[in-house]
């Protein structure tokens, strides 16, 4: 009897949609919720979890189906999302190849300060990690004075050209003045597997992606580029600490389309304030080392996409695009 | 060894509670619709279906979505052979051998063979899954561009002798499949390529679904109206107990293509990089050049709808094992169930095995339950499936041809994707009807991308130097069984005109 009173809810579940709030804009149909990245990467997490917390707490009358878009970068999504212009049923979970991807890649033709800015859900920081069994690099002396005796043999795995770990790469290689081989995998997950297999040497993932694998002994960190120590890296230095000018985050938004309706997002917002609002989410920033204070949303988000942009094509110009494109 | 018995007993106690069997029957037969409409697909399934896991505990959770995606795979192979459209990526090498069988009225057969190719296959999947999961894991980890390259060759390989004794017009096929596949945005670069006529929409590429459904459904569809002039004939199998238990007994003619798509599948759905559908057509590649009787697979030979089946069944169970070991799922559906994961609190990686046993075990449990189920469910209802053969051909073909609509148009949602399925329809109709291969075509668009990023990834790490392909052993062994591969069709094809110039000469 129970597991019929069982099905009863959960087809309940999935039928009813509250009808006190039929005023309100909904979603009449599935959300496509697209990721610009790979499977396993910090951004793939981080959609995956919201997706099951939306579903877990019931806030949206239908499902929101995770779409990763890896392709060129986040190329491939940010072309799609330009095609949903004024689509309602489509959002996207965003990192810094947000504002890299299209300054380097001008004949994309997008631009996205046009895109509905909906909630800054976190600010993520990068780690440098080797392998452990690397037992010959112990902190960031060790780790150049490698890196410069192997010179193009120096394998760094990353997400692709153009995304924000090249651009950290290419900004190490600035500051150090090394030239190593940055090799493109699909997505963070698939670099981390990468690095724990010995098949690339060393990679800046952020600390999701390799968490795992640092738990269980495979990989170590050896400096944060955080602007101080994260409570989940006690012992890891900063780069700052150790004379590095070297500070760089990755913001971690949720975006529409451009020319969304105001309902719509008015609704999108709400639903991401709970979510950034819940147990579960701030357990989540807490223990993968994410900023998560308060959601910036709004006007504050689309100044803060406005300046990172700006930010970013000045830090491309400095370091080069042949240098993070590799050509 | 001890312990692992110990622990798989708890977790298949735990796959037999009440509450457990009847989640795993719901998911089977959710998993089977699912599967086998086009379109459909089990990524939306299990999204949509993700929500009654939370009313239950997790591992309950776990074997509903684990039965769910076990029917699925059976599933892909229904549409693959009553109505020719794979309904599923995975299912696509089922239609190769799968369709003619049942235009010969012998669906129940192929029906048959592939629910029980499909048993065979995840059972020897999960046993060794069981046994060796950490070992393997670590084994996947040696796998590195340079490695899944060679991989991708040996599949290629295996397809060389699937065009027949025409190897130039197979050639082109390959080519023109890679050159499909090349569309869309550059893997490594991320700049545009081969967009035709500057228009945005190629931008994103041409998906394979599209491209399947419009060779098999609409393509083949134009052949048959032609080469029939619209009198085909109807095939009203009357389904006995004796003609059961006779396509029962013929699983001796499929035995061997089962045993080695079921180890062969469960080896490459390990690899994060490949998944089922690789191995299914690998599996379906390798058991035509090693079969005694190559020249039969394509016109419905049952060892061709078993290779695949029992492949892509074992690649679905290996590619838990990455997903469980290293947090990455091995297909669009295990991504959605590490979401689920996430939620009920359980992170994937090298140390869930040993801090949440209970979810694993229950898990592997419920995945030897939920392939006897599903074996069950499809035997029984072959007589429903081979119903839809009984259709007049006037109104089966609409129907398929409104399924290849919807279910390209489903899954991209852009009418876009339609126009091209249908030109593929078409292009695809032309190949068959100059004699050309179109599974060569086929095969190319799903590893054509897998093998440029591998390649292109090797070269860049070893700075342009191509030895970096011999020098590793694993590499090597795969290039050279490439070789032997390629050179055994060839061989055996020289040997059998020795033979018959040497009995013509008696």
């Amino acid at each position: 009897m129970n597991t019929f009173k069982l099905l009863v809810a959960s087809a309940s579940a999935l039928a009813l949609t509250a009808p006190a709030a039929l005023a309100e804009w909904q979603p009449k149909k599935p959300v496509e919720f697209i990721i610009m990245a790979g499977t396993g990467g910090g951004a793939d997490q981080i959609a995956r979890l919201l997706q099951g917390l939306i579903q877990k707490k019931d806030l949206s009358p239908r499902p929101f189906i995770p779409i990763n878009k890896p392709g060129g970068s986040g190329a491939e999504a940010l072309r799609y999302m330009q095609d949903k212009t004024g689509d309602n049923h489509t959002v996207m979970m965003t990192l810094n190849s947000f504002y890299t991807t299209p300054i380097i890649q001008e004949d994309l033709g997008i631009d996205v300060t046009e895109f509905t800015p909906i909630g800054l859900m976190a600010m993520d920081t990068f780690l440098l990690w080797v392998n452990t069994d690397r037992e010959d690099i112990t902190d960031l002396d060790s780790f150049n004075a490698a890196v410069s005796e192997a010179g193009k043999d120096w394998k760094v795995g990353g997400t692709g050209s153009g995304q924000e770990d090249s651009v950290l790469t290419a900004m190490m290689e600035a500051e150090f003045g090394y030239d190593v081989t940055y090799i493109p995998f699909p997505g963070g997950g698939t670099v981390a597997k990468n690095l724990v297999g010995n098949q690339i040497d060393s990679t800046v993932n952020n600390p999701a992606e390799q968490m795992e694998f640092w738990r269980a002994g495979n990989t170590k960190p050896l400096v944060q580029f955080s602007a101080e120590r994260m409570a989940a890296f006690p012992d890891v230095p900063t780069a700052k600490e150790l004379g590095v000018e070297i500070e760089y985050y990755m913001q971690r938004s949720v975006n529409g389309p451009p020319d969304m309706d105001p309902e719509a997002v008015e609704w999108y917002v709400n639903l991401f304030q709970e979510l950034f609002d819940s147990e579960e989410w701030q357990a989540f920033c807490k223990s993968d080392g994410l900023t998560c204070e308060t959601m910036m949303k709004g006007e504050d988000l689309a100044t803060f996409h406005a300046n990172q942009k700006v930010a970013h094509e000045k830090l491309i110009e400095k370091v080069g695009a042949a240098s993070i494109t590799g050509e | 060894m001890e312990t692992i018995l110990v622990s798989l007993t708890a977790g298949l106690l735990e796959a037999f509670q009440p509450l457990n069997l009847m989640m795993i029957f719901a998911g089977c037969l959710a998993g089977l619709f699912v599967g086998c409409m086009p379109g459909l697909g089990s990524v939306n399934g299990v999204a949509i279906l993700l929500p009654i896991t939370f009313l239950v505990p997790p591992t309950t959770a776990i074997i509903f979505l684990a039965a769910l995606y076990y029917g699925a795979m059976y599933g892909g192979a229904i549409s693959s052979i009553t109505l020719g459209i794979p309904g599923a990526s995975t299912a696509v090498a089922t239609v190769f051998d799968g369709r003619p069988m049942a235009q010969a009225g012998k669906a129940d057969q192929a029906l048959m063979a592939a629910a029980i190719a499909s048993f065979i296959g995840g059972t020897v999947s999960i046993i060794l899954f069981t046994l060796f999961a950490p070992p393997l894991a670590a084994f996947a980890l040696k796998f590195g561009p340079q490695e899944e390259f060679a991989l991708m060759l040996l599949a290629f390989a295996t397809f060389i002798g699937l065009g027949g004794d025409d190897i130039p017009k197979t050639i082109f096929s390959i080519l023109l499949g890679l050159v499909l596949a090349a569309v869309g945005f550059d893997i490594i670069s991320g700049s545009p390529r081969l967009i035709f006529f500057d228009m945005v929409e190629f931008q994103r590429g041409i998906g394979f679904l599209v491209l399947a459904i419009g060779i098999y459904g609409v393509g083949e569809m134009l052949w048959t109206l032609e080469s029939t002039s619209g009198k085909v004939q109807m095939h009203n199998v009357k389904i006995s107990m004796s003609r059961m238990k006779a396509n029962f007994k013929q699983i001796r003619e499929y035995i061997n293509s089962t045993w080695v798509g079921s180890f062969l599948g469960f080896f490459v759905g390990t690899l994060p990089a490949a998944g089922a559908t690789p191995a299914a057509l690998m599996s379906y590649g390798l058991s035509k050049t090693f079969s005694k009787d190559p020249d039969s697979f394509g016109k419905g030979n049952v060892a061709g709808v078993a290779a695949p089946e029992s492949a892509n069944n074992a690649a679905s169970t290996g590619s838990m094992l990455p997903m469980i070991t290293l947090g990455i799922p091995g297909s669009p559906t295990t991504a959605i169930l590490l979401g689920g994961m996430i939620i009920w609190g359980l992170r994937p990686g090298p140390l869930l095995f040993t801090e949440s046993p209970d979810f694993v075990w229950g898990l592997i449990g419920s995945m030897y339950v939920a392939n006897a189920v599903t074996v069950i469910l499809n035997i029984a209802l072959i007589p429903i499936f081979i119903r839809v053969l009984a259709m007049p051909f006037t109104l089966l073909t609409p129907i398929i041809f409104t399924l290849c609509v919807l279910g390209v148009f489903a899954t991209t949602d852009r009418m876009f994707d339609t126009w091209i399925m249908l030109i593929i329809g078409v292009v695809g109709y032309l190949m068959r009807k100059l004699n050309y291969p179109v599974a060569p075509a086929v095969l190319a668009i799903v590893l054509g991308p897998l093998a440029e990023r591998s390649l292109r990834q090797s070269l860049i790490s070893a700075q342009g130097d191509a030895t970096t392909f011999i020098t590793r052993p694993i590499s090597l062994v795969c290039i050279c069984l490439a070789l032997a591969l390629v050179l055994f069709p060839v061989v055996q094809r020289i040997m059998r005109k020795r033979k018959k110039a040497a009995e013509s000469q008696a």
